[in-house]
């Protein structure tokens, strides 16, 4: 039992963070209508460049973290100027290769600064010491993950919600045209939406790190977040947030008890047999809308 | 395609045709006699990257065939690979099949893979049949991977030299007469799927799909063959890859792989057997030239790290992949169709 309540303990708190990266993709998606696949490169890098800060700059970690989000929020910038604004009105396919081939740049370039290895935070910037429910230990780093996910999400919701430019956001997202007929400029929030979700990657990278260490590993949790996208569907945020709980929930329990059958790593690779089976069943994911299409 | 001047089509024979006017049947024959000459004057190292850009050119075909005329991205082709290698590398350790029989085994093999995958992926499109894909590659790896004694893991399968009687494939020379033609009939193969009924079917579901549809093409049978179809040209090609280099391993075939492959195809251009030899050739040397100067910018730049071999040729391909993206989305082909009406048409511009 014990063990059971371990497995959902850990499952919940990876996937509140497994939520909050879905909420990234969503964010860019929902805007400007691309399937962000570099989004595991925005984790990595934020948590290398809050490393360098940190160990190698001996900054205070809080002032880290907040440089570290402005740098984030610059790269963010930048992309969408260079990369993503002619792509605007291009087919797809042209889409899912921009990204395919910035998630490459973006890895040779944290190759060329940082090197292939992993680094840890040192000093840390979270406590190290595990904390205790009952039977349940977790790692107090999966607790801050948690308690930031849950802020994120509060503030993505409040920002879309009863701010001006989320609700210029989300009117940007029901249709372009329409969105500049009454007087957004669409290219703008285009670019905030790559701001926040560049920024809101690097915080996520950063308590990734933090948890494990900073390392090219982690692009891989953001490629499971793609799997999260699906199950909640693209256009919806607490359907992400929703989607990486179940996901994080199911990956623990399947690493829990499906592991021992087949000998490992099944953690790897859950994932994505969930995004398969939602793609077969219910293609438009949890909360997705399903499209009707017109010749 | 322009036509030199003076040259109609009068059929529709003569409109589908390939080879159109006898200067390029002349050039296409001058052509092979060099390219099968070529051995004789060229070093080792170059037939290497001949007989690389070969293997590729087999699995960018068949990519073509379901990105470039049947619309359908696929972020998979290289675990499509890695299904084709593993096949041939079971069955000639495990079954003692020999070298060419283990070639139909890869290619029924990946063909099952694809169709397999394909089931999802004919119900959805876009980013959702990217994804489709991209699980595709993943879970295909781990099973590579976690595959036990059937495919030794990490390890990798070592595979012996394959045989024609006394004859040993062990050299690149020989390499290269092996690969070359195969290559070549299976891009001559490809462009004639393309000039089929189910070709053309193809070419109507990527321009659009409902139109399609409704004209009575059966999206879900057509996907599914145009799937199939680039499965079987991963499975030759990972067969062929797995047997020249000796070694069937999952790291040869990750997801980096299946993105260069797009890129090919982009930088090559979409929708033309052409694009296919132009991008993979241009990516293929571009890698050759990016590790050739990676050393030299090393020593003048001693700050950055020991990964600047990787590091290096993923920045300059994939900033070229962006920049092909931008200024010239159709890709070579299209700049040279470009280049060659240009020139027929010259000194007058209309």
């Amino acid at each position: 039992m014990s063990f059971f309540l371990q497995q959902v303990g850990t499952g919940l708190s990876l996937g509140a963070i497994y939520g909050v990266i879905g909420i990234c993709i969503v964010l860019i998606y929902r805007s400007t209508g691309v399937f962000n696949f570099a989004q595991g490169m925005l984790l990595v890098i934020g948590a290398f460049i809050c490393w360098t800060f940190i160990t190698v700059l001996h900054f205070p970690a809080w002032l880290s973290f907040v440089i570290t989000l402005v740098l984030a929020s610059i790269l963010g910038f930048v992309i969408e100027r260079l990369a993503f604004r002619p792509m605007i009105g291009q087919p797809i396919l042209a889409a899912i290769l921009m990204t395919v081939s910035l998630m490459a740049v973006l890895k040779g370039i944290t190759l060329l600064i940082w090197g292939g290895e992993n680094q840890a935070y040192q000093p840390p910037m979270l406590p190290q010491n595990p904390a205790y429910f009952g039977d349940v230990v977790l790692s107090q780093g999966y607790l801050w993950g948690f308690g930031v996910a849950v802020v994120m999400v509060g503030l993505f919701i409040y920002f879309f919600r009863w701010t001006r430019h989320g609700l210029v956001m989300s009117a940007t997202s029901e249709d372009h045209q329409l969105a500049r007929g009454i007087g957004i400029p669409v290219s703008r929030v285009f670019s905030l939406s790559w701001i926040i979700a560049a920024a809101a990657s690097a915080a996520v990278g950063i308590i990734l790190a933090n948890l494990f260490s900073a390392s090219l590993e982690l692009e891989y949790i953001g490629m499971k977040a793609f799997a999260v996208v699906i199950l909640g569907g693209l256009e919806s945020i607490p359907g992400a947030l929703l989607a990486g709980l179940i996901i994080g929930l199911s990956e623990s329990m399947a690493a829990g008890y499906i592991d021992p059958l087949v000998g490992g790593g099944i953690r790897d690779v859950f994932p994505f047999i969930v995004a398969i089976v939602v793609l077969v069943f219910r293609p438009h994911g949890l909360f997705g809308w399903k499209r009707i299409e017109r010749v | 395609m322009r036509l030199p001047c003076g040259t109609f089509n009068e059929s529709y024979a003569s409109d589908m045709a390939i080879v159109r006017t006898r200067l390029q049947w002349g050039l296409l024959i001058a052509f092979a006699i060099l390219l099968f000459a070529s051995p004789l004057f060229v070093s080792e190292y170059w037939l290497s990257i001949a007989n690389t850009i070969a293997i590729y050119l087999i699995a960018v075909a068949g990519l073509q065939i379901l990105t470039g005329y049947c619309g359908q991205i696929n972020l998979g082709q290289a675990a499509f690979m890695a299904v084709g290698a593993y096949t041939s590398g079971i069955m000639m350790r495990t079954f003692g099949l020999s070298f060419w029989a283990s070639i139909p085994c890869a290619a029924i093999a990946a063909a099952l893979a694809g169709v397999l995958f394909s089931l999802p992926a004919v119900r959805v499109k876009g980013f959702y049949l990217a994804m489709t894909t991209l699980a595709a590659q993943f879970i295909i790896s781990w099973l590579c991977m976690h595959g036990g004694d059937i495919t030794r893991g990490t390890f990798g399968l070592l595979i012996s030299r394959p045989q024609l009687g006394d004859f040993v494939f062990n050299t690149e020379i020989r390499w290269f007469y092996l690969i070359v033609p195969v290559s070549l009939i299976m891009l001559l193969l490809a462009r004639n799927i393309t000039r089929t009924k189910a070709g053309r079917a193809f070419v109507a579901i990527r321009d659009n799909d409902l139109a399609a549809e409704i004209m009575g093409i059966s999206l879900f049978k057509h996907k599914m063959l145009a799937f199939a179809i680039c499965s079987v040209y991963a499975g030759v090609a990972g067969c062929l890859w797995a047997n020249y280099l000796g070694i069937a391993t999952y790291e040869h075939y990750t997801l980096m792989n299946s993105v260069w492959m797009l890129g090919m195809l982009i930088v090559g251009g979409f929708g033309s057997m052409m694009g296919v030899i132009y991008g993979t050739i241009f990516i293929k040397l571009l890698f050759e030239g990016v590790c050739t100067a990676a050393p030299a910018i090393a020593d003048a730049i001693p700050a950055i790290g020991g990964a600047v071999f990787a590091a290096l040729g993923l920045i300059t391909v994939g900033l070229v992949i962006m920049l092909f993206l931008i200024y010239e989305p159709r890709g070579l082909n299209h700049r040279w169709e470009i280049i060659k009406g240009t020139y027929r048409l010259f000194p007058f511009s209309y």
